[in-house]
């Protein structure tokens, strides 16, 4: 993207992961993975995560920065920090025939509006 | 203390030969010409997002889907193999912020939000097959929308 002329911004919760990769403009929010710019049903939060990202994006000036911002997910639970992305962190995947039934169901549900 | 993802990764998948993740030497990197107030916005999501009927994904997809900036809520549902996708389901600007991308337009902090907005699924093992296949349609895609600038949000 940048190579074809387009500045790019890249929201992250892993630092190690990006420090490695090095995007040319990067935002860190320590939270699980899966909510990158907030949690559910906080606009509030949400928009204060994607609006410092916005202004990130004007301030950085060098290639690979990352902006480390100052949110916390739970002042009083850290226990997330020890079991995300370990073994067990996953849901139970629904069996191939669960995921087919799911997904005819919601292809249904468009069709039909 | 930031979660240190590379070793968990490879706890998680000691089956298998170590994943080798991208360790880029250089950056490249391409300022802004104008204030992000100014800009023409383009939002991509690796957080397997998808608008009405559009297929799902699977396994090792470099496919992408286009997403109406403005989908409702209930227009848009998640696959991905490789999070918890719960609160995503629940509410998908957890990693695709579409509502709040619109605020900051209505509030003038960005120019415009790009239509459409983007999704793919992040699970993809070959990083060849997204730099080589996937983001080059991109590419063409925020040239064609004229977008000044690129919002990525992973998952």
């Amino acid at each position: 993207m940048e190579e074809a002329g387009i500045p790019t911004l890249c929201m992250t919760s892993a630092l190690d992961i990006t420090r490695s990769v090095k995007p040319p403009r990067a935002v860190f929010v320590n939270f699980p993975l899966g909510h990158q710019t907030g949690p559910p049903n906080q606009p509030e939060l949400q928009r204060r995560i994607v609006t410092d990202a916005m202004r990130a994006f004007a301030a950085i000036s060098s290639p690979a920065t990352i902006v480390e911002l100052p949110y916390v997910w739970d002042p009083n639970d850290r226990t997330w920090e020890d079991t995300d992305y370990t073994k067990g962190w996953m849901p139970v995947a629904p069996s191939r025939e669960a995921a087919d039934a799911l997904e005819a169901e919601r292809q249904a549900k468009f069709r039909r509006e | 203390m930031p979660v240190a993802y590379i070793p968990r990764t490879r706890d998680l998948y000691s089956d298998f030969t170590p994943y080798r993740w991208v360790e880029n030497e250089s950056t490249p990197f391409t300022p802004l010409t104008k204030p992000v107030a100014e800009c023409a916005i383009a939002m991509i999501s690796s957080g397997g997002i998808m608008y009405r009927d559009q297929p799902r994904f699977h396994r090792e997809d470099a496919s992408y889907r286009r997403i109406p900036i403005h989908a409702r809520p209930d227009e848009l549902s998640v696959w991905h193999f490789g999070y918890p996708t719960g609160d995503a389901e629940r509410d998908a600007n957890c990693v695709f912020p579409l509502e709040r991308m619109r605020e900051l337009e209505a509030a003038g902090v960005i120019g415009r939000l790009v239509d459409p907005a983007f999704s793919f699924m992040g699970g993809i093992y070959s990083a060849r097959k997204v730099r080589d296949e996937l983001a080059p349609q991109i590419v063409d895609e925020l040239k064609r929308a004229h977008a000044d600038a690129f919002f990525l949000v992973p998952a």
